[in-house]
């Protein structure tokens, strides 16, 4: 588990995209694997609270606080940061608790949306 | 939580399209999203989920599912978002999470495989998610008519089946205005009127 296991610098990485992450995902998170607080659900849209001078935890939640300076779904941060989903929940919670984004969730029931926004959809997608 | 907002950027929306592997479902999603479609992965401990026949093979521990990810942008304040979505009663758990607050479901339907879709009509059925069926016809071959599929399926007649080619926008667009038709038909069942 230690100092036994440095990486080669010699720039010829045999590793690539296919060949699947070098670092088991939950590394990043420090073994954690489930997130402290209340879930993020795939369409909770996450922004970044503060610009990106601030200092975290890994790059992986810098990178996450570069992908919210606009709001963006959690299902989207996920695929472009190419993490797992389990993964970036527990990363955001981290950001979360650490007041560096804001969450908002969508309608937390499982209701059918109303007339109006159904309406709204179908206008949207004939008008495409 | 302090930091859970109310004044939201875009309403947001969320459509299923389930389907057996390589029934379309990437193609689809790719069809009408105005991202390219991104790829998000649910790494899996199956501890007390049951894994499909591997008889003599060792239990596998961890899985990785793929879900592909788009967007349709309706207006400023509504966005839709697809998920594609793997269509292994397997992924049960995986599908609840999905389906919660979901507007609905297409499932894609392969007719050289049409057991494939069993699992995701089921599922939907019983959860009460409105769905309609998209038979995705490959290579512009109609074998079969609408009527033989829904014998086939054994679906109501309450349920929308279509013929589609997933590649084709227009026709994916044809797919979720049918769906959304089909969820407003529904609302305004449950809904009274006035």
């Amino acid at each position: 588990m230690s100092a036994a296991f440095e990486p080669e610098v010699d720039g010829t990485a045999w590793w690539d995209h296919e060949a699947g992450p070098v670092v088991r995902p939950y590394m990043v998170t420090g073994g954690r694997v489930q997130p402290v607080t209340a879930d993020f659900d795939l369409i909770s849209h996450v922004v970044a609270v503060q610009s990106l001078a601030v200092d975290t935890p890994s790059p992986e939640h810098q990178a996450i606080l570069a992908l919210t300076q606009e709001p963006r779904p959690v299902a989207e941060i996920a695929g472009r940061i190419d993490l797992p989903l389990g993964v970036v929940r527990v990363l955001l919670c981290d950001l979360l608790l650490a007041g560096l984004i804001a969450r908002y969730d969508p309608p937390s029931t499982d209701d059918l949306p109303n007339i109006d926004t159904l309406q709204a959809v179908i206008h949207g997608l004939r008008s495409l | 939580m302090d930091s859970v907002r109310s004044d939201a950027p875009p309403q947001a929306l969320k459509i299923l399209v389930a389907g057996g592997f390589g029934a379309g479902k990437t193609t689809m999603v790719g069809a009408v999203s105005e991202i390219s479609p991104l790829r998000t992965e649910e790494v899996l401990t199956t501890a007390g989920v049951e894994t499909d026949d591997t008889t003599g093979v060792d239990a596998k521990t961890t899985t990785t599912v793929a879900m592909d990810f788009g967007r349709i942008t309706i207006t400023p304040n509504l966005v839709l978002y697809l998920f594609g979505t793997p269509g292994q009663n397997r992924f049960w758990f995986l599908w609840d999470e999905l389906a919660t607050g979901a507007l609905g479901a297409v499932v894609i339907a392969d007719t050289r495989r049409l057991a494939d879709s069993f699992a995701a009509i089921d599922y939907f059925e019983q959860r009460g998610t409105p769905f309609v069926i998209a038979v995705n016809c490959f290579d512009s071959m109609q074998v079969y008519t609408v009527e033989q599929v829904r014998e086939a399926l054994d679906i109501g007649a309450h349920v929308p089946i279509l013929l589609t080619d997933a590649r084709d926008r227009h026709s994916v667009k044809h797919v979720l205005i049918t769906l959304v038709e089909h969820v407003l038909v529904m609302v305004r069942a449950a809904v009274p009127a006035g």
